[in-house]
């Protein structure tokens, strides 16, 4: 178990983002979730990237053995892709904020269906 | 010409370039321009290279001239070349329309982003689907989901805003899950290019990590197709989303996530593996044939047109994975069949509802939601819009004529051939629903009264009905001659499905 | 916060130091940790702890609205343009060898303005995104 713990975290951090974003109703918490969820993926990637007694991937005669690049880069590229996401995720909660009044999930499901509700009993 | 050669990398490039250019001249009409003659030129090029493709078979494009598999390739066969006309085709279509569809439903100082936005998810949507590297289409996948969620939040209803978080969380969910199956495929295999995966999947697929990198991929891809029991955020993002991208989306986000399940099916894990060793078929059909008679049945029950159209979208998907899970070449091909004939039909369907929604929209008013209650009576008014939107429900049902019977015809095919006579009776009672949520419309349309003030009225502007009415007659047109999507699906099911490799 | 003498004088020794250490980790990718991404939100980073100490309509005067939607298109525009490049030099998109007569003189000179096209896009998303922020809710300074 001690030897694949970069493992045992990645899972910890996958399923704890899962669980954030499925039983918090808090806009804000379920972005954080995702982030964390995220956040495991890099670890994923990178943690089997670095090989043993290697060394940082930049060409020198006195080194034989080079770390992989490739997931470094990989993951700079899905770290953008999280920053991105979650930028618009905080923006959205911003404007829900301002049409709402809460960023609260079941509060604006409410808020939906009284809307539904008046509009329902106005047809009929 | 020596531009020919580099055709692949332009038909992702120049809606690239457009969005940063549509953001640089800050106003709504030259960002139209630019968007507009981008989507254009890309559907140019998509043409060229399906008609290249069909002539001399494979085309690879090496980016940055490093050669596969340590570069990123693409990479065009039949299945790509086609889904790149079906893609940069609607967004040729849906672009003119969105100049006056959202004159009236975007605030005029957010235009140039909308049109940057529709650039960028072209540009992610076309790079899905002609790239040959598992990242790249990760990428490129964040690159038209994030721009979805944009355009989804500018509708005027503030439910879009909600709608557009939800369909935000879900599909970054449905893209990490994905890129953790990448991931697993790559410290597997020690490859991102997909098609040097093929050989080296061959080896590792049933050790448990790849069988893991199967599973997450299959999840993370459903969750983006709306399968469904994962189809949660369409229903929401279809109706509260402006028009034209409520047409553009329903014709090709889901379409471009089926490809992307396709690709790493039958191409990368290879068909004899997922459904030869794997209870994938069974575990395919039972979530295809819910699709079907559920989300058809929920259609059937809802009040808002968009939203009916909504749950009608998810339905024909469960038709489009049902014949995937035949994996034969009927099975497949009509799935790919399916996946053009839907996403015109839909498409048209959609137009036409944000036609008729403009026209009912008052100068400051917000648009009006398209309730069975307002659109009655509505054939007196706009003829043409309800026969449009008859035509577009008579190919979701599948009446022969139509571009839906082709496509339902070789699933019937296929179906038959494996022997299962009740699916095919099953096919038959979904039609049946599709045909009841069609009646609905055509009883509101056409047999009931006006709301008082409504008996006389325009018809929708010409410039929105003229794109709704085009995709009409094209599903129409490929419902008779069927040499294009028939032909090119069956060769690219050819392609894909090798039994007994 | 702009009454707080110690913000003030702490912020004009080190605003200049994080944007001259953006440059150097632009450049100095090549060697070690840095590139484009990192520089461009370390330079939006100094902006940002400027605009903390002097509130965001002078930062909006010295970095204005359109100067940042200009830096958000432009270093997407120069990247595709170092593509394009390749393809009118003969080569393939994205193709940095042809850039120059030496195919390693090329490779640099290709990275070297792609990271500055992406360097400036990240520096105006970040700068973009903490102006759309901060302006709204109404509190100003």
């Amino acid at each position: 178990m001690l030897a694949h713990f970069t493992n045992v975290i990645t899972v910890f951090l996958m399923v704890a983002g899962l669980f954030i974003i499925t039983a918090r109703g808090n806009l804000i918490k379920k972005l954080v979730g995702l982030s964390l969820f995220q956040t495991s993926v890099y670890l994923l990637y990178i943690s089997p990237g670095k090989l043993i007694g290697g060394t940082a991937p930049i060409l020198s005669p006195a080194f034989t053995v080079y770390s992989n690049p490739l997931p470094h880069v990989l993951i700079l590229t899905a770290i953008v892709v999280g920053v991105a996401t979650l930028a618009l995720g905080l923006a959205l909660t911003v404007r829900i904020r301002e049409a709402y009044g809460s960023i609260e999930e079941d509060e604006i499901l409410a808020l939906d269906h009284s809307v539904e509700d008046d509009e329902a009993r106005e047809s009929h | 010409m020596a531009l020919a050669q580099h055709l692949p990398a332009l038909q992702v490039i120049l809606p690239l370039i457009s969005a940063p250019l549509a953001i640089l001249f800050r106003r709504a009409g030259p960002a139209f321009l630019i968007v507009t003659a981008a989507a254009w030129l890309s559907f140019a090029i998509a043409i060229a290279l399906f008609l290249q493709v069909d002539a001399s078979g494979l085309i690879s494009y090496p980016m940055g001239n490093w050669q596969p598999p340590w570069g990123i390739e693409y990479r065009l066969d039949r299945l790509n070349s086609f889904m790149l006309v079906l893609v940069s085709g609607m967004a040729a279509v849906v672009l003119p329309y969105a100049r006056g569809s959202i004159e009236r439903e975007i605030p005029h100082e957010s235009h140039y982003m909308f049109y940057a936005m529709l650039g960028l998810c072209l540009t992610g949507l076309l790079g899905i689907v002609i790239t040959g590297d598992a990242f790249n289409l990760f990428v490129f996948l964040e690159v038209s989901s994030l721009s979805t969620y944009v355009l989804i939040a500018m509708g005027r209803d503030r439910r879009a805003l909600t709608a557009a978080y939800q369909y935000l969380i879900m599909g970054s969910i449905g893209a990490t899950f994905i890129v953790i199956g990448i991931g697993f495929l790559y410290l597997m295999t020690g490859t991102l290019n997909l098609a040097d995966m093929v050989p080296r999947v061959a080896v590792i697929e049933s050790s448990r990590p790849g069988l893991a990198a199967l599973a997450f991929i299959s999840v993370g891809v459903s969750l983006k197709v709306a399968l469904f029991p994962l189809h949660q955020w369409l229903p929401n993002a279809y109706t509260y989303a402006p028009s034209s991208v409520s047409a553009f989306l329903a014709a090709t986000a889901t379409k471009v996530a089926l490809y992307a399940l396709i690709r790493f099916y039958f191409t990368v894990f290879g068909d004899s593996f997922v459904f030869g060793k794997l209870p994938l078929p069974e575990f395919m059909l039972i979530l295809s044939l819910f699709a079907m008679l559920f989300a058809n049945a929920i259609a059937i029950f809802q009040d808002n047109l968009k939203r009916l159209f909504a749950y009608s979208s998810v339905g024909q998907i469960g038709y489009i994975t049902l014949g995937l899970s035949f994996d034969s070449v009927h099975g497949v091909g009509a799935s790919i069949m399916h996946l053009f004939n839907h996403g015109v039909a839909k498409g048209a369907i959609f137009l036409l509802i944000g036609g008729a929604v403009a026209r009912m929209t008052t100068r400051q008013a917000a648009p009006p939601a398209p309730t069975f209650e307002r659109i009655a009576g509505l054939s007196k008014a706009m003829p043409l819009t309800c026969f449009g939107v008859v035509l577009g429900g008579l190919s979701l049902i599948g009446v022969p004529g139509t571009a839906g019977f082709v496509s339902k015809w070789y699933l019937v095919l296929a179906a038959m051939e494996k022997g299962q006579w009740w699916l095919v009776g099953a096919i038959l009672v979904s039609s049946l629903l599709a045909v009841a949520y069609v009646w609905r419309f055509v009883e509101a349309a056409y047999f009931r009264a006006p709301p008082a003030g409504r008996e006389t009225g325009k018809e929708a502007p010409f410039a929105l009905l003229i794109p709704g009415w085009l995709l009409i007659l094209a599903t129409l047109w490929f419902g008779l001659d069927t040499s294009f999507t028939a032909g090119a699906a069956l060769d690219a099911a050819q392609q894909l499905v090798h039994s007994g490799n | 916060m702009r009454d707080d003498l110690v913000l003030r004088v702490v912020g004009r020794l080190l605003i200049p130091a994080i944007l001259l250490f953006a440059l150097y980790v632009q450049f100095h990718g090549d060697f070690g940790p840095g590139g484009g991404f990192q520089a461009g939100v370390m330079a939006a980073a100094g902006i940002v702890f400027y605009s903390l100490i002097h509130g965001l309509v002078t930062t909006r005067r010295i970095v204005p609205d359109w100067a940042v939607e200009t830096m958000v298109a432009a270093g997407v525009l120069i990247y595709a343009s170092v593509g394009l490049a390749g393809i009118l030099l003969g080569g393939h998109y994205l193709d940095y060898s042809v850039l120059s007569s030496d195919p390693i003189h090329g490779q640099h000179r290709g990275i070297f303005w792609v990271e500055v096209g992406v360097a400036v896009t990240v520096c105006g998303v970040m700068l973009k995104i903490y102006y759309m922020f901060a302006s709204r809710g109404g509190a100003e300074d």
